[in-house]
Parts: structure tokens; sequence; C-alpha cells
């Protein structure tokens, strides 16, 4: 027996509605214009008992695509990875209050620590209810308070208009990051005249800066003309402002190589004659030993936190000069304290140093760094008969020719794509680098996928991260999201039992992921074509299918359940000792 | 004061939550407030906050970095080198039959303390002072045996023309001001980190 739901949209009610200035209508319909007028697109939501009118009145409002989601985690992570591909533009969740606004709490954290702009609206309690412990109320402002941008709780309905604007301005601005609305139920209902207020948002205790301090920029300037082995890394920050070409335009001129961080990974064409690779725990050996020998080290748009400096002390003692810039003071000397901070925009900032600097070449420089690069290369151990995670991520990088967009999970799967990272192109390697949220990727590439459809998009994950999210194929499927999901299987968390070998005395526990789903069967309940390969000779053919299917399909690719994450530093230890890859066996 | 507690003078902005958002975010920090104290300003768009926390200076200017960071901040500045006017009021409660009055009478003399209440077995003092102060003079009442101390905390603003008021620019709320970011970036120059033009 087939049921079938009617859907809604043809019913009574929902016919498209202007609202123009003046116009009396609910705080519902207020919210939605405002956010039409925002020029949201699309809403990742989940209905319930506080955000019922904001529901009822969607349907009038069809510039606002409403995808469903099968839990609010995956509202924020699609969020997220919408925004993450719109690059600028804030993602928009829509969740109820209690349950569902707590279940956003992972995803709120995971886009703000990685500064991704998102708009989450929360329903609350109506406002007499609040503070009673009233059903499904939670005090979402409290639970959040320490990983959003800002928050608010909208108490009169008149504020609702500016709140919103505000939210925006706030949220994609400066350093971008998470703003809350937390709307009571009543409000959503209350009738109201509706305001648009056009002109610009200025708030008098927020103005970042944007612009560096022309000062400090030649001072730089006059550093990278003195270094005779310069070296510049590269965080998210760099893309989040778009600065990949003012980036390219200063390391060319003054012949600076450029390294960077997990989430800056696609900010440099990887195969330049300057390009370094990613820096720190697991970065490659020629960047890390770039970082420990270079004179002037140029940190943008990153925060330099543990993963990249490992132990403090041990992160370029010996370097004379060390610029950092960023849109955050708060991150400039938090943990290296740099002779130069430059407070500003990369953007802004790489480029007017690349006005300023004299052109050069550095020979011998360079020559040391391609020493680096033949001494410490990034590899893997083949063995004969047992697929290697890099054999797959390898041929996929070759299929997507720098093109496709690629979002990785957390564990070995998002180092290993990272670490094989091969682009000429900027800005499509996603991952949830700052929090390490395992089932990201899943839910991050849908929205990805609705942000950019003209993209390829694939999603590589290991099978115990891709089972956190993956009632989201539901999702997928109902909106006809293409993306590949490749899942690297090696029946154990990976990364965990890689850190319980090396550092916790070679005790295995509580890694073992026998019993994960039948992913061919789970692909096809959701009617799904799939694919499953234990074989380096069938890789090739299974990614080709993919990428020729139209639509969702998944593939599972039996792993090597001893591959290890290399080069790394040993826990505790300091960026000289990163460990390589021992080539004997099978070589 | 000692060495170890920095003092810092806040205007935000007053609206429901600041207080929690501020003193959340130096816990969150991992620093410790000793002494807070916050109320209305002139403006009563604006509350201002004194708070000391237990930190060294580098630490202070890391807190004064990410307290900028929260939207409803609007001024902040270290005072802890400043030339600075600090008050604290105590109330204490002491134990005082009518034999020994005298020797304490003589040390609120000193202190230009008050006397708030009499009571027939004990008094409550009222005095206002330099956190020094106030300890000092905790310090000579204690033999007579205090019954308990309220302390107000710190208050303190700079001596002279200096001092942290928010200019005409920054009257009201919304559409048209530009924050007037003069003073604050000074503090942050002397703080190391420059900003930009
Ligand atoms: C939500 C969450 N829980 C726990 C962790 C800790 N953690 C980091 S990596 C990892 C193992 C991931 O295993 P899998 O998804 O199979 O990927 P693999 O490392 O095998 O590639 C775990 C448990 C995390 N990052 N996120």
């Amino acid at each position: 027996m087939t049921v079938q739901v009617t859907s809604t949209t043809a019913l009574n009610g929902a016919t498209p509605v202007v609202i123009n200035e003046g116009d009396v209508v609910t705080g519902a319909e207020i919210l939605l214009e405002c956010l039409r007028r925002e020029k949201v697109d699309t809403i990742f939501g989940y209905p319930g008992g506080a955000n019922l009118w904001i529901y009822r009145h969607l349907p009038k409002f069809p510039d606002l695509h409403h995808i469903l989601v099968r839990h609010e985690q995956g509202a924020t992570h699609m969020a997220d990875g919408y925004a993450r591909a719109k690059r600028g533009t804030a993602g928009v969740v829509f969740a109820t209050s209690g349950p569902g606004a707590l279940n956003c709490v992972t995803g709120i954290a995971t886009a703000q620590y990685d500064s991704t702009p998102l708009v989450v609206i929360t329903g609350q309690v109506a406002t007499v209810a609040v503070g009673t412990d009233a059903f499904q109320e939670s005090d979402v402002i409290g639970v959040t308070m320490s990983i959003v941008k800002h928050s608010y709780l909208v108490q009169d309905i008149d504020s609702l208009p500016r709140i919103v604007r505000e939210a925006f301005h706030i949220a994609t601005t400066g350093r971008p990051g998470v703003v809350v609305i937390d709307l009571p139920k009543d409000i959503q209902n209350q009738k109201h005249a509706f305001h648009w207020p056009a002109e610009p948002v200025r708030l008098r205790s927020y103005n970042p800066t944007t612009k560096g301090n022309p000062l400090q920029i030649r001072r730089a300037a006059q550093l990278i003309d003195e270094a005779k082995r310069p070296c510049l890394l590269a965080g998210r920050g760099v893309l989040i402002s778009q600065a990949e070409d003012e980036l390219l335009e200063l390391s060319r001129r003054a012949s600076i190589p450029v390294g960077w961080t997990l989430l800056g990974t696609g900010t440099y064409p990887v195969g330049d004659e300057l390009s370094l690779h990613m820096v720190g725990f697991m970065g490659a050996g020629y960047t890390n030993k770039s970082v420990l020998g270079c004179d002037l080290l140029i940190m943008v748009g990153m925060r330099a936190d543990d993963r990249v400096t490992t132990k403090i002390d041990s992160f370029a003692p010996q370097v004379e000069n060390i610029i950092h810039i960023d849109i955050d003071p708060a991150e400039i000397g938090k943990n290296v304290r740099p002779t130069l901070p430059i407070v500003g925009d990369a953007r802004h900032v790489l480029g007017e140093i690349a006005k300023l600097v004299q052109p050069k070449r550095l020979d011998s420089w360079i020559t040391q760094i391609d020493r680096w690069k033949e001494e410490h290369p990034i590899r893997y151990r083949t063995k004969t008969g047992v697929l290697q995670p890099q054999d797959v991520l390898k041929e996929m990088y070759r299929l997507c020719d720098s093109e496709a967009i690629v979002v990785a999970d957390v564990g070995q799967n998002q180092i290993w794509g990272a670490l094989w990272w091969d682009y000429r192109t900027s800005g499509l390697y996603l991952n949830s680098g700052g929090a390490g949220t395992m089932g990201f990727a899943f839910p991050a590439s849908l929205g990805v996928k609705r942000a950019r459809p003209e993209k390829t998009v694939w999603c590589v994950a290991g099978e115990g991260g891709f089972v956190m999210t993956m009632q989201e194929l539901a999702t997928a499927v109902h909106e006809n999201l293409d993306v590949k999901i490749v899942i690297l299987n090696n029946y154990c968390l990976g990364m965990v039992r890689q850190f319980q070998d090396d550092y916790y005395e070679g005790v295995r526990s509580a890694i073992d992921l026998h019993g994960a789903p039948d992913f061919l069967k789970l692909a096809d309940a959701y009617g799904i074509p799939a694919w499953r390969t234990d074989r380096v000779d069938e890789v090739a053919g299974v990614l080709r299918s993919m990428q020729e299917h139209p639509g969702p399909c998944l593939a599972e690719f039996i792993i090597d359940p001893e591959a290890n994450v290399r080069p790394i530093v040993p826990l505790g230890s300091g960026l000289p000792d990163f460990v390589e890859e021992i080539m004997e066996e099978g070589m | 004061m000692s060495t170890r507690h920095r003092l810092l003078s806040l205007l935000v902005e007053n609206h429901p939550g600041v207080l929690n958002k501020v003193s959340s975010m130096i816990r969150r920090r991992g620093m410790n407030i000793t002494s807070l104290t916050v109320g209305e300003t002139d403006d009563d768009s604006v509350s201002r906050m004194t708070i000391a926390i237990d930190v060294g200076r580098a630490q202070a200017d890391q807190a004064v970095k990410q307290l900028y960071k929260l939207i409803e901040v609007v001024k902040i500045s270290d005072i802890t080198e400043d030339p600075i006017v600090d008050r604290e009021l105590v109330l204490v409660k002491v134990a005082a039959s009518r034999g020994d009055r005298s020797e304490l009478l003589q040390i609120v003399e000193i202190f230009k303390a008050k006397i708030a209440d009499v009571g027939t077995e004990s008094m409550v003092l009222e005095m206002s002072g330099s956190e020094d102060q106030v300890e000092t003079f905790l310090e000579l009442v204690r033999p007579f045996g205090i019954r308990e101390v309220a302390r107000s905390g710190t208050v303190a603003m700079a001596r002279g023309r200096d001092g942290l008021r928010l200019s005409s620019k920054h009257q009201g709320r919304g559409a048209g001001q530009q924050p007037d970011l003069e003073a604050a970036d000074q503090k942050r120059r002397a703080a190391g980190v420059l900003v930009g033009d």
C-alpha cells in the first residue's frame, strides 16, 4: 500500500504574497519577508510546535526554497556547506524550540569555529512562558552563548526586522560567524505593520577593521624585501576574503613559498614552483621544514592553533620575523607572538603588500625547498592486494581535474583528502577543521550542491562519520541533490585506532565498527545506486560510474584497516619531530 | 593592588544578558573575576562595568580583545596602569559592646568611615576607599570581631581629562553612527596589536 501525502502548496492560504511597507501582517510573515529581502533562496529546517506559525506562512513565499532535513544537526551542516560554497552568503536554518534547537548546537559550533556565516532562527515558547520550564523550552541563548558570534531573543515584534538585518550583517561581515535569533511563538502570530529598515546597518559597538594599517603594510613589504628565506602560511581567512589572487601575486613577485593549514587547503595552486603543502601536526614534512628554516614567516587568516604549531615552543623558534595578518585582532598574539601584527582583511592587506614589494627571485631558497620536497615527499605504502585509501583519493582527484568540490569528513579520511589534494584552482576543499565534527561531510555536501548546482560534489567520509548523519540520505533523494559519496571503510574508527596504536600504549579500545550496515543495501533502501570494491584495479571504473550517474550515489571502498596518516608529529612532540611513512614493505 | 590583578573598565549596551555574556567570556578564557561592578551611566543606553581579573598583562590583553568581540561591548580600557580614582564601599558589622567602642571609633575616624547602624551588641560601619584601604580597614577592625562583611567591588575612573566616554557619534543606536574607535585603537596599539586606518 502506498500512502500519498498531499503537498500543501496547492491548498488555500498558500498563494504567493507580496508584502509592502505598512501592511499589517503576522510576525512570521514579517520574518519571511525580511529573509526574502535579505535575498535568502534556501532554508534548511525542521518544524515543531514553536515554529509552526512560520511554517504556516512559508508556502506563500516560493522564493524561499525550504529543504526539509531529517535531523536539525543536518540542517546546520547543510547551511554551513551552503555558506562555505557560496562564499559570503549566510546559510539559514529553522528549528523549533527545545530539542530542535538543541540538536543545532553541534552544527552551530562547527560553523562558528570555521568562521562560517549562519543565521539560525529557532522558535521559542510564548513570551509569557519563557522562564517557566514550559514544554519544550530551552535556554537557546544561554546554551549557545559561547559558540555564536551574536544572538538575539526577540522581545517585541517592532524590533524583528531590525534584528534580522543586523543578524545577516553581523554573520557575514568582519570575521564571519553564527547568529542565533530566538523567536517566541506568540510574536510569530502577532500582527504588526511591516517596516523594512532600508538604511545600511551601523552598530556603534561593531565595526570590524578591514583595511590594514598603511604603516604596518609598508613595514611588512620591507621585511619581505629584506628576507632571504620567506615562507607564507595561508588559512581559511584567505578563502573567506577571496584573497587567492592577491596571495599568488605576492608570492610570485617576492618569491615566497606558500603552505597552508587544513582549512587553508585550496588557497594556492598545488604543483606550482612555490607551493608547499599542508603544515603542522599532520602536514607535509617539507612544509614543516620550510616553516622551521625560514627567516620570515607570514601567517595569513589563520589562528595558529595547536594542530598547526604542535608544541608551541617548537613552532618556528628561530624565525627572526613573524608577520601575522588577520581580521580578528584577538587571534593575533593569542598563540604565537608576531613581530609585526596587521589587523585587516586578507585580500586588502595582501593586495597592498604585493604592490609595495620589490620583485625578486630567491633561487637558493627555492633550491633548498626543492631538496626538502625530494627528501620528505608526501607518500604512502602500497601493499599487494590491499586497497589503500590514497589509491582511491588520487584517482578521485584525477577525475575531479581541479573542478569538483570535495567535502571531507573527520578522521584519517580528512587528512588523506587534504594531503593528496592536487588542485590548481582554489576554494574547493571543505571540511570541519576547527571543531572536527564527525558527520559533517555528508549533510554539508548536500548544502554545497544546493549552493553550486553546476559543480560536481564529492563527499569523502569514513564509515564511522558517515553513519552519524546518514539519515540525510532521505534529504538527498527527496531534493535530488547529486552528491557522490565515497566511503573509505576500514571497519574501525581509523584515526582513533591509529592514536591508540601509537600513543595510548597500543591498546585498541572501542574502535571496532563491524556491524556497520551493508552500504549497498542501505543505498538500495533509498533507491540510489551504489558500488563496492576492495580492488585497486576497479577503483577508476567505480569512480567514473559515480561521476557519470546523474543523482546521488554511493561507493564503499574497503581499504587497508592498518593504513595510517603520515607524516605525523607524535603527540606531545614538536614540529621538527614529524614521523614519515616507512617505505620498505611492498616496494 | 596586587601585580596579578588587572582592572578593566567597560562601556556596554544596556541590554538584558550583557553582564552574562561579559562574565561568561572571561570564564571561558579561563580567567578568574575577583571583582565586578555594573551600573547605568548618565546615558541610560549604556552601562559601565569595572572588572578586576586575576591575571597577568598578556592575558588581560587577550581578555580585552575577546571582550571587544562581543557585539554589545562598546568600549574597553585596561586602566591598571593609568592614574585612576578607584573606590570600593564596604559595610562591616562588628561585635562591639559598650566597653570597647572608643578604640573602634578611633579607627572609624582615621578611615573617615561612618557608623551606619548602632545596636546593643554590634555596630555596622560603612567605609569607602581603594581596595587596599578597605583591606587595611578590615584588618584593623577584625580583632573586634567581624560578624558580617558586604563589599561592593571596585568602581574606577581615570583622573584628569582622560576617560571612558562615548563621543557624540556614539549617541543612540542603529542608523547613522560611526563608532569612535580612536581610544580603543590606542589601547590596542599599546597592547601590541595594530589596527587599520
Ligand atoms: C562527533 C565526534 N565524535 C568523536 C570524534 C573523535 N574522532 C575523531 S576521528 C575519529 C574516528 C573517525 O572514524 P571514521 O569516521 O571511520 O574515519 P577514519 O578515521 O577511519 O577515516 C573519532 C572517533 C569526533 N571528531 N567527532
